[in-house]
């Protein structure tokens, strides 16, 4: 391939995974991963705790340097360019981002100062956010007194100040009720009809990633088991459910992982936002 | 757009933004956006800032009361309660700074230090803008103190620019104390690990300067150790703005010292930061 036909595709594809692998001193946490979305699309990044979602998105959010392959996000190199990518993107951690302390407006306000939103932009664009997320009724409220679902919209909300290329979701429902967790899918449903953005999630959930996702990678211990619709998943594997496929592709080892201290996290995490 | 003017265009990002004067408003408008947060923060929570002045007073009235007519230690100016003022409104705050750093372990514990660093701000520019955060809660501090001192006729010297300049000091060495702080809190993993770090070097920080008591009485080891610490640069400068009594006119060195500190303290830290997510 030709380098203007690399740089083509590069453009073409909003993120751009090759060859992707991060080693923490013995341990390979992305052991050669490729990958590509395209614009518009909603790709979800699927696999049990510890599988390398997490990694594979702090690398693309330019948080963690790759050990080996590269990884462009709106045609630009996460290495190189680090800065250009900060500002196509907006990403929502699995962790809570909002600052506690803060009222819901004022987060906004915060967040649309660090996006580099222009000052007589920024009301506009903080209103539309409200409105995208319906957030309208607790925006006085202190960030620490929102109920897990508030606090997730909010943060979405955040991200979206800046019209972002490419919306990173890093467990979104991760430790949301079923009302809760239809909200956030129903808003974010709403926000790629209307804005076109285009969404990288990553889940553990199988039935909300077969219902939400137009694409899929099947992560298991650092590489990709699988890669496709949740149709052609399902039919390539002849299985009724995405599920089915996830056990077909790892042995059925969806229960084993998680170190003890993944565990701790996430259910320090879903206590606070339950 | 063609594949080469988005590379072209992606080249021109990366260049405009090592130019100086875009990188000298990226840091301005990082540092003001952190610095706002920090004040709205303060503006929810402001019975902190007295919580936090009753030690100090507890200092001075207690502490200084006891010690009042020792002129040993007040230097031979008299009043020790005088004398003891800047040193408790310097330790006030280094206080108030050192332990800054738990909550960017806090931050870290959540979401919020990984999405920070997600978003364009320049990393100084964070660092500067909690730093800032940490200052204006010194402010806050040192402007309840100041008035406590005034009622009770302690007696400094009052001029505007003895004042600002006093609070101009502190406000340095607080920020400067508040980065010190950041960079020991990306060294730990616990909260709890920092909590004891914080005490081990505050209260060396604390006893090895002038804040209570003059260099001259000191023993010539802790002397050393106190020509070390930016804490008695501070204090120094801030008895000679309030008191006009420090010998030598060394006001410049005062200053010098106590913004090189916080150019250092707030570049490592700049450095160090980020690595406090792994």
């Amino acid at each position: 391939m030709t380098a203007l036909a690399r740089a083509e595709e590069r453009a073409e594809r909003l993120v751009l995974v090759d060859g992707l692998v991060v080693r923490f001193g013995e341990v390979e946490a992305v052991a050669g991963v490729s990958f590509d979305v395209g614009g518009g699309e909603v790709f979800g990044l699927l696999g049990p705790n510890g599988a390398g979602k997490t990694t594979t998105i702090r690398v693309l959010t330019t948080l963690l340097r790759p050990t080996e392959g590269s990884a462009f996000v709106a045609g630009h190199d996460v290495v190189r360019e680090g800065l250009a990518v900060r500002q196509a993107i907006g990403y929502v951690p699995q962790a809570i981002s909002i600052d506690g302390a803060l009222t819901a407006y004022e987060n906004l306000e915060f967040y649309g100062r660090a996006m580099g939103v222009p000052r007589q932009e920024r009301r506009e664009r903080i209103e539309e956010a409200v409105d995208a997320m319906q957030l309208a009724s607790f925006l006085d409220r202190l960030g620490r007194t929102l109920s897990g679902g508030m606090l997730r919209r909010l943060e979405i909300a955040t991200a979206l100040l800046k019209q972002p290329v490419v919306l990173f979701l890093d467990e979104p429902t991760v430790g949301l009720d079923p009302t809760a967790r239809r909200l956030v899918w129903e808003r974010l449903e709403l926000l790629r009809e209307e804005a076109g953005t285009t969404v990288l999630v990553t889940t553990h959930q199988m039935e909300e990633a077969e219902r939400q996702c137009d694409r899929i990678a099947l992560m298991d211990r650092g590489r990709i088991a699988a890669l496709g619709s949740p149709v052609e998943l399902r039919s390539r594997f002849g299985v009724p459910a995405l599920e089915d496929v996830f056990t077909e592709v790892t042995g059925g080892r969806l229960e084993e992982g998680g170190s003890f201290r993944d565990v701790r996290a996430s259910r320090r995490r879903s206590r606070r936002l339950g | 757009m063609s594949a080469q003017a988005a590379d072209v265009r992606a080249g021109s990002v990366e260049a405009a933004v090592r130019s100086l004067p875009v990188r000298a408003a990226r840091l301005r408008d990082g540092t003001l956006a952190m610095g706002w947060a920090e004040l709205h923060k303060l503006r929810h929570d402001h019975l902190d800032i007295f919580t936090r002045s009753v030690q100090p007073l507890l200092w001075l009235f207690i502490f200084g009361t006891a010690l009042q007519h020792n002129h040993a230690l007040s230097g031979g100016s008299g009043d020790y309660r005088a004398y003891l003022a800047p040193g408790v409104m310097a330790q006030a705050a280094l206080f108030v700074a050192i332990f800054f750093g738990l909550g960017v372990i806090w931050e870290r514990d959540v979401g919020q230090l990984q999405r920070l660093l997600a978003t364009p701000l320049p990393r100084l520019g964070i660092v500067l803008g909690k730093a800032t955060g940490a200052a204006i809660r010194a402010l806050a501090q040192a402007v309840v103190l100041l008035i406590v001192i005034a009622i009770a006729r302690i007696s400094i010297q009052w001029s505007v620019q003895g004042v600002v300049g006093a609070i101009a000091l502190l406000l340095l060495g607080t920020a400067g104390f508040a980065c010190l702080s950041m960079i020991l809190a990306s060294l730990v993993k616990t909260r709890e690990r920092f909590m004891g770090i914080g005490q081990l070097v505050v209260m060396p920080l604390f006893f090895a300067s002038s804040a209570l008591y003059p260099l001259a009485i000191m023993p010539a080891w802790l002397r050393v150790l106190a020509h070390a610490n930016p804490l008695s640069y501070e204090v120094h400068g801030m008895r000679d703005l309030l008191l006009g009594i420090s010998a030598g006119g060394w006001l410049w060195l005062d200053f010098a010292v106590m913004s090189s500190f916080l150019v250092v303290t707030a570049v490592v830290a700049a450095k160090t930061y980020p690595r406090a997510i792994l």
